[in-house]
Formats: structure tokens, C-alpha cells, sequence
């Protein structure tokens, strides 16, 4: 995976977690990964079709999504299971959104969908031809991770034109 | 924390506000910065179909309008209520802030963008400026009850 279409999303969790949780994010870890993606807790993932396909996964646990629940609303919030999926989504929502406007301004069109969260236990699956990178970002309230999977489309098309040649 | 004069309508009464967003905390957080600025919700929505049946119910004097939502997006949603309500008053509020969504709105007939995470300041400042008198607008004028300070 190109490093200009993953530069957009540190450069986007920076921006959005400095802002949201007013003070700095910082890269933990960083890994490739070929295998389905085992969530660490509360999971969203937000789809991206056109120029550029593929999904991030924004991760997060229960007791981290509190934190920064409270951090956001200026307050201590209940821990319900409702204000964990809904600060997971928000969270993901702003980081992703403000990815897709920096990438958009390279020149890559495309769209975005809703998150869509994920608790139960299976590993959210890659697509067969796209790897993932793994990120561990380190915030006050506790880890953040961010699962990217993206390939340009017109490559993959140019690599199946490719291929029905060949046959 | 930031206080704000009241933002209100000429006849002295609350900006009444309509919040349109698929996630619960984010219009949470919206009805939180417009108590602030001294308004009131007159309606909220998860959705573009919602927020067109809760405008036409609700008859509010702003909108806050997220983008990305299921069901009707939010630009389609500015389309229809502006096709019926020429003089509505709709703010964008969304993460995906470039220029062709931005256009795409303004063209359908949002007044203005603001791009999440919401800074409250700046929220405040594009309110004013739409709400600010104008005179090809309908409905009432505002009025302002004094500057904001840090």
C-alpha cells in the first residue's frame, strides 16, 4: 500500500484527536497485516468507493471509548454500550472524513459510506487482493488503533486485464 | 470554556434550530453549542428523509445538516427543502469537507460548510453570518445580544 494514501489518515487522526482530545496523538505501532482483522473492542468500519477502494477500521475499547466520550461531551458520561458505539462512530466519522478531504484534494475521487459497527467476535475480512496497515495511536485516554485497507482501482483493473490476457 | 452572547431573532425570541445527524453524539454535541449560543432545538434527525418531514413540521430557522447519512444523504435533503422553503437557512456540518462537496451543497442551496470536529467559535461565526440580516431572506431577522468572549 502507497504511503500518500496512509499519510492522509495519521495526518487526519493527528488533527482530529489534538482537536477532539486536546492534546497530541502519537504512533505507537506500526504494521502490515494479511489477515482478517480481530478487533480489539468496539469496532467501526466506514467503506470508501471510487478512485480508491477499500475500509478503514477505527478500534477502540470499551473503557477508552468512555474516556473519550467524557473528554468530548465536557463531562463524565454513563458507560452504556449506546455511548461507546456512538463515540466509536463519531470518532471514526471525523477521522476518516477528514482523511477523504485530504486525499480529494490529491486529486482521488470518491465516496464514503456510514460505519458500521462490529462486536462480535469474528475477524473482519481483507479483500483478497488488499492488505491492511495497522495502526497503535497513543492518546491520553488510552490506544486508538486505525486498520486501513485500500488499493487504487485503476490499478487493480489494469492488474485483471493483465491477468485475462495472460489466460 | 468559551462564553457566547445570545444569538436571537429580531423579535428578541430563541434562533430555533433543526439538528440533522446519523449519530446520536454528534447531535448531542451540536444541541450542546447551541444552548450555548442561546438557542433552542425546535426538532433532530438521523436521516435526510426525516429532516425534510421534521423541517416541514417543525419550521425551524436553521438547519445544522450532516452530509454523510443513511437512507437520504444530506445534500439531497438541502435540495428538497430548498425547492419547497427558498429562503431556508442550512448549515453543512460534516467531516468530508472538500471542495466538491462543499459545492455540491452551496449549489443545492446551503448557506454555508462547517467542518467536524465543530470548533464552537467557529460554529458561532458562520450562525452569525447566516443569520445575519439579510434582506433576500424571509422569516425574521436576527439580532445579536452582544459580543462573545474567551
Amino acid at each position: 500500500m502507497r504511503m500518500e494514501l496512509i499519510q492522509p489518515f495519521i495526518d487526519a487522526a493527528d488533527s482530529v484527536f489534538s482537536e477532539t482530545l486536546q492534546a497530541p496523538a502519537k504512533i505507537a505501532d506500526l504494521s502490515m497485516d494479511e489477515n482478517a482483522y480481530r478487533r480489539k473492542g468496539v469496532a467501526a468500519l466506514i467503506a470508501i468507493k471510487g478512485d480508491i477502494e477499500g475500509r478503514v477500521i477505527l478500534d477502540i475499547s470499551p473503557e477508552v471509548a468512555i474516556k473519550i466520550a467524557g473528554q468530548l461531551a465536557g463531562m463524565e458520561v454513563q458507560p452504556t454500550d449506546q455511548v461507546v458505539r456512538e463515540t466509536v462512530c463519531e470518532l471514526a466519522n471525523m477521522v476518516i472524513g477528514n482523511s477523504v478531504t485530504l486525499l480529494n484534494d490529491q486529486g482521488f475521487r470518491f465516496k464514503v459510506f456510514p460505519p458500521e459497527i462490529h462486536v462480535n467476535e469474528e475477524g473482519l475480512a481483507n479483500s483478497v487482493d488488499t492488505e491492511a496497515l495497522v495502526l497503535c495511536l497513543e492518546t491520553p485516554c488510552g490506544d486508538i488503533y486505525l486498520n486501513i485497507a485500500m488499493h487504487y482501482l485503476h490499478r487493480r483493473s489494469r492488474e485483471r486485464d493483465t491477468a485475462s490476457a495472460v489466460s | 470554556m468559551a462564553q457566547f452572547a445570545a444569538l436571537l431573532r429580531k423579535d428578541n425570541q430563541p434562533v430555533r434550530y433543526l439538528v440533522v445527524d446519523d449519530s446520536v453524539f454528534a447531535r448531542k454535541n451540536l444541541m450542546k453549542m447551541i444552548e450555548m449560543f442561546g438557542g433552542e432545538i425546535a426538532g433532530e434527525a438521523g436521516d435526510g428523509l426525516t429532516a425534510i418531514a421534521e423541517f416541514n413540521r417543525t419550521k425551524p430557522d436553521v438547519v445544522l445538516m450532516d452530509i454523510t447519512m443513511p437512507q437520504m444523504e444530506g445534500i439531497e435533503a438541502v435540495e428538497r427543502i430548498v425547492r419547497q422553503h427558498a429562503h431556508a437557512r442550512i448549515v453543512m456540518v460534516s467531516s468530508v469537507g472538500y471542495q466538491e462537496n462543499i459545492l455540491a451543497a452551496l449549489q443545492k442551496g446551503a448557506k454555508h460548510f462547517v467542518q467536524k470536529p465543530v470548533k464552537p467559535e467557529v460554529l458561532y461565526e458562520i450562525l452569525r453570518y447566516v443569520l445575519s440580516d439579510d434582506p433576500t431572506a424571509a422569516g425574521a431577522p436576527v439580532a445579536f445580544a452582544g459580543e462573545h468572549s474567551s
